[in-house]
């Protein structure tokens, strides 16, 4: 039993998540398993959210005024803290938006347009969730670029083959997931921005599911832009962040106009502000800064090895365990090293919807859908799938029920 | 789970009723739920006063969709397509009898989404046409 050690002190994390300490009806305490839809708060963010409405709530950058100081203090330090955490050479290439979609139409409307032409090829994958699909297929129809596809292997690799016969000298980007949110693969994001880059194709990386569960180190994986949203690390919605290599920030136009991206406005016409400004038009969404800051120092102070390891040891136990269930069947690598923490299903004879109502009615909450992959699917050729997805505060005995709870399905059903 | 699925809802969903396609059918129409895949194709045959004199089906999906395809095919032969008319979304979720969320509420009414986009070209979900 030693592979399902975890190295966390489980009781106390969950005790910093007052959320979790819930019943969804009589008799049938709440076994969170969507994380990888959005995680939970700890207290330690709801409290820093708190503070800065409590305490110092005031407009950023402007106000030559305490609150203002001290708000413009904790906003920028946030950042500080983001930046150190994905191991971002400077602040100044950390950009925030609201969510990792935002982050990549970003790159699509202010890089894109302004580097790419009709012929050009932005080279996507199979496994992408839709957010990196389709502001690309926006950019196409609107501009003549094209985007192609690499295809997924069965086990939900990317087709390394097939990769390196599509990057030909068209390909100017190349946009691909770290982590899956279906099959669950880890990709080799290193090898693909050094494969890019000997193309002369940039490489941006949806990391929505990868900076909540691992280390990361932007400037280890060498790649241009890396996107993540900040509700799936413990932080609240509202808020994403954009790396950028500097040089390549430094050149793309803004993206939204208005308050706070410009230094001087003219009715002749305006000069951009600095980085990170130059992307951050409007007011911002501060409290949310200040929580994702503090959602980084939790995940700081549990350590995000521990953290890894953790959800490695509850994913190998569930895949031993489902493995168990008659006619269940996983998506994805069957070696946990090889996978995040989460685990996407068929049943044979049961529809993921009905799976999530039944798990659900015995206080289970997992996800059933697409998962907003839908190419993905259809490459499995399955309609949907249903997804227990794990975090720091999950255990073990939650991952017994899920699979009492699959009987339970099962008795129902079939 | 006898107050989560219903025993009637679960007899459907394992035995559905007029589950086979009627030939040649005057209505011909099939949908899918792209959210969750769910699939339901009614074919219904009609007399000179647009009667239903038969009607079956084919489809696959989650419980829900399938046993409200049964049970609401099943109650079709005999009526005339201005009774049919009269269908709507609350008839479903009486005859379902169990409380649905929003996403569940789709499952429950593709059935009667195609059966009126099928008779009379309505393709808003049920409820929504205005």
């Amino acid at each position: 039993m030693s592979e399902f050690e975890t190295p966390l002190d489980i009781a106390a994390i969950r005790a910093d998540f007052p959320i979790l300490d819930q019943e969804v009806r009589p008799g049938f305490p709440l076994v969170y398993l969507d994380n990888a839809a959005t995680s939970q708060k700890p207290l330690a963010v709801i409290d820093a959210m708190d503070d800065y409405y409590r305490r110092y709530n005031s407009n950023v950058h402007r106000g030559l005024h305490k609150l203002s100081e001290e708000a413009t203090d904790a906003y920028e330090d946030a950042r500080k803290r983001i930046a150190k955490f994905i191991h971002a050479p400077s602040h100044k290439e950390v950009i925030y938006t609201r969510n990792t979609t935002e982050s990549i139409n970003l790159v699509a409307w202010s890089w894109a347009r302004a580097n790419l032409k009709a012929g050009d090829v932005i080279l996507s994958t199979e496994m992408e969730h839709h957010s990196n699909i389709v502001p690309w297929q926006i950019l196409a129809q609107q501009t003549g670029i094209e985007v192609k596809y690499v295809p997924v292997t069965d086990d939900g690799f990317l087709d390394m083959e097939a990769f390196k016969k599509l990057l030909d000298e068209r390909v100017k980007l190349v946009t691909v997931m770290h982590m899956s949110n279906v099959v669950g693969t880890i990709q080799p994001i290193r090898q693909l921005a050094d494969m890019a880059h000997a193309a002369g194709a940039l490489i941006l990386v949806d990391a929505a599911q990868s900076v909540p569960h691992m280390p990361v180190d932007v400037q280890a994986l060498d790649c241009d832009f890396f996107a993540f949203s900040s509700h799936k690390m413990l932080g609240p919605t509202g808020i994403g962040i954009l790396y950028g290599k500097r040089a390549i920030l430094e050149a793309m136009p803004p993206f939204m106009g208005g308050g706070d991206m410009i230094l001087r406005v003219e009715l002749s016409g305006s000069q951009w502000n600095e980085l990170p400004h130059k992307f951050e038009a409007g007011t911002p969404a501060i409290a949310e800064a200040i929580g994702l800051g503090a959602a980084v120092d939790y995940l700081n102070k549990i350590g995000m090895e521990a953290i890894h390891a953790h959800e490695r040891a509850v994913t190998a136990y569930a895949l031993e365990r489902l493995a168990e269930v008659p006619g269940v069947r996983v998506l994805g690598p069957s070696d946990p090293d090889q996978r995040g923490g989460l685990a996407a299903m068929v049943m044979d004879g049961a529809h993921p919807h009905d799976m999530a109502e039944i798990l659900n009615h015995a206080g289970i909450a997992i996800r059933a859908g697409h998962h907003c992959a839908m190419p993905l699917h259809q490459r499995y050729k399955i309609p949907a799938s249903a997804r227990a997805s794990f975090y720091l505060y999950n255990t073990f005995e939650e991952v017994d029920k899920l699979i009492e709870g699959l009987y339970t399905v099962k008795e129902t059903l079939l | 789970m006898d107050d989560l699925y219903r025993e009637m809802i679960l007899d459907h969903y394992h035995n559905p009723r007029l589950k086979k396609l009627v030939h040649p059918a005057s209505i011909d129409y099939a949908e899918d739920n792209p959210v969750c895949g769910d699939h339901i194709h009614l074919t219904l045959q009609l007399d000179v006063e647009n009667r239903v004199t038969a009607a079956g089906w084919e489809g696959d999906g989650c419980a829900i969709s399938q046993a409200s395809a049964s049970m609401l095919y099943e109650t079709l032969a005999g009526k005339t397509l201005e009774e049919i008319r009269a269908i709507d979304k609350d008839v479903i979720l009486e005859m379902l009898g169990i409380p649905l969320s929003a996403v569940r509420i789709k499952c429950a009414l593709l059935s009667l989404k195609v059966l009126k986009a099928g008779a009379y070209g309505l393709t808003a979900w049920p409820g929504e046409e205005d």
